[in-house]
């Protein structure tokens, strides 16, 4: 911040403080006693239908997840047309990260994938949502990523070929390494039911 | 890469909050303005490090994931504040406007205490590839948190277990389990000068020189080996020293034509000393892939070419 510019943008600030000061009186003598600064309320309130069309997050509960189903049968079509490509015919991997995981983690050198370290279904599905397919996210149906994300736990032998994946029954599935974690820096949520 | 006009981006924040509130940046750019000089860093940054043998190549590509910079932005708890947290919320979940919509989980603790809504990188608007116009910084911690491009903060009482806090960012240990929600990017040290690529031309004096940092806060000191860390001796810090910024080191040395394995290792405020790498990998074995922070060597030969070795 030394360029003039710099220093014009330090005086602008101090008139915005000093005028929120004068307009929130006493709040503002409160705030400065808890060393907590206010700003100058410039938020505009947001309805609930809005906030809806905006919110994406998916929790390992399945709270977020949207109407739809799929099989693995029907997701082998998505998945051959859709990620294949980089994915590999089976998962197997290929400009894209491999998507089938089965040896144990502790071998060691430990094949880390979907299947044998991803903790939640939910994630694969959200990951799928909002990422994939690279070349053109959001491209995909809910009930289309239902299915690919089904056909990549049947990939994984988690799911059979003709079990319906939604809202309810995807956030249902095991996986296998879902207490694999340990928290170092925040605690682990507890797990769903 | 996203490439947003300013006047339509919104930040919604939203969640456990009394109330859902969006924010252009026009408005976030009449709030206060806080500045401060931090270096953000990937937590992969390093990686080759846990390969068997030394990578030989540029230090800037071993350890060049980082950058130190001046952000300057609205705190983000007076944001939050403004929304009104519920008492609930434990977690603060992120996410950008890029394609793929990345996301990730914060403590709310952390979202209070220190993180920024950058608006400004080095006194100019955030670039379109570092998150122009708004960008989350979480001071110290790694660098998939400091969302670009940010378009929706939600508070929750849990995290929202993304691929990029499950799948990735987190580390396999030999024992199978893996850690998870390795935030903090622990003291780090890098002798840049002279590093591989660099040749001695003539015994003599030369000045050893490099960076250190610690998402934990200041460096304390730097101490620097010619011999492979039998013996260490203190380097001088350049001032101002910063936290959570990079730290500038050097020493004089007396390059005898011999031999020699340059080190360097930080320790910061907190007491937290660098580890040397077979410490590091006796406590993480070798397959955890983010938060290489091990002390690192280079080697100088009788022709006095610097290469990268494991001592």
């Amino acid at each position: 911040m030394s360029t003039a510019r710099g220093a014009a943008q330090l005086r602008s600030l101090a008139a915005t403080v000093f005028a929120a000061a004068a307009a929130m009186g006493t709040m503002c003598m409160q705030a400065d006693a808890e060393d907590r600064v206010k700003g100058p309320g410039l938020g505009e309130p947001v309805d609930a239908d809005q906030v809806a069309a905006w919110n994406l997050s998916i929790y390992p509960d399945g709270r977020g997840l949207p109407a739809g189903a799929g099989t693995a049968r029907s997701g082998q079509l998505v998945y051959t047309d859709r990620c294949a490509a980089c994915h590999g015919a089976a998962g197997e991997g290929g400009t894209g990260g491999h998507l089938v995981g089965r040896g144990p983690l502790d071998d060691a050198d430990p094949d880390q994938a979907v299947g044998n370290y991803w903790p939640y279904a939910t994630t694969l599905f959200d990951f799928i949502r909002r990422a994939m397919p690279m070349d053109k996210p959001g491209v995909l149906s809910a009930n289309e990523v239902y299915a690919v994300s089904a056909y990549v736990l049947y990939l994984n032998q988690l799911v059979g070929l003709d079990q319906t994946l939604d809202a309810a029954t995807l956030a249902r599935v095991r996986m296998p390494n879902r207490d694999g974690f340990i928290g170092i820096d925040a605690p682990l949520p507890p797990a769903p039911r | 890469m996203p490439r947003i006009p300013i006047e339509k981006h919104r930040l919604l924040v939203h969640g456990l909050v009394r109330r859902s509130l969006r924010f252009s940046v026009e408005a976030l750019s009449r709030y206060p303005l806080r500045s401060q000089i931090l270096f953000v860093e990937c937590g992969g940054n390093s990686n080759a490090g846990w390969h068997q043998l030394a990578q030989q190549t540029r230090a800037g590509f071993l350890h060049g994931l980082a950058s130190c910079s001046e952000w300057s932005g609205v705190p983000l708890s007076i944001v939050l504040d403004e929304c009104g947290i519920d008492p609930s919320a434990g977690w603060l979940i992120a996410e950008g406007a890029d394609a793929a919509a990345i996301q990730i989980s914060l403590p709310l603790e952390k979202a209070m205490k220190d993180c920024l809504l950058a608006l400004y990188q080095n006194g100019e608007r955030v670039r379109p590839e570092n998150g122009y116009p708004l960008r989350l910084i979480v001071p110290g911690w790694e660098g998939v948190l400091n969302i670009k491009w940010l378009r929706r903060l939600e508070l929750s009482r849990e995290p929202v277990m993304a691929r990029n806090e499950t799948a990735r960012y987190t580390e396999l240990l030999p024992s199978g389990k893996a850690r998870m929600f390795t935030f903090v990017m622990d003291a780090k040290s890098l002798i840049t000068s002279p590093s591989p690529g660099h040749r001695l031309k003539e015994r003599g004096i030369y000045e050893i020189r490099g960076l250190a940092w610690s998402g934990r806060g200041r460096i304390r000191a730097v101490d620097v080996s010619a011999d492979g860390g039998l013996s260490w001796a203190p380097a001088q810090l350049q001032e101002p020293v910063l936290p959570m910024a990079f730290t500038r080191f050097r020493v004089p040395w007396r390059w005898s034509g011999a031999p020699a394995v340059l080190k360097s290792r930080a320790v910061d405020e907190t007491g937290y000393v660098q580890p040397e790498r077979a410490a590091l990998v006796a406590e993480r074995g070798r397959h955890g892939y983010f938060h290489y922070n091990a002390i690192v060597a280079w080697e100088v030969d009788e022709d006095g070419e610097l290469s990268h070795v494991y001592r």
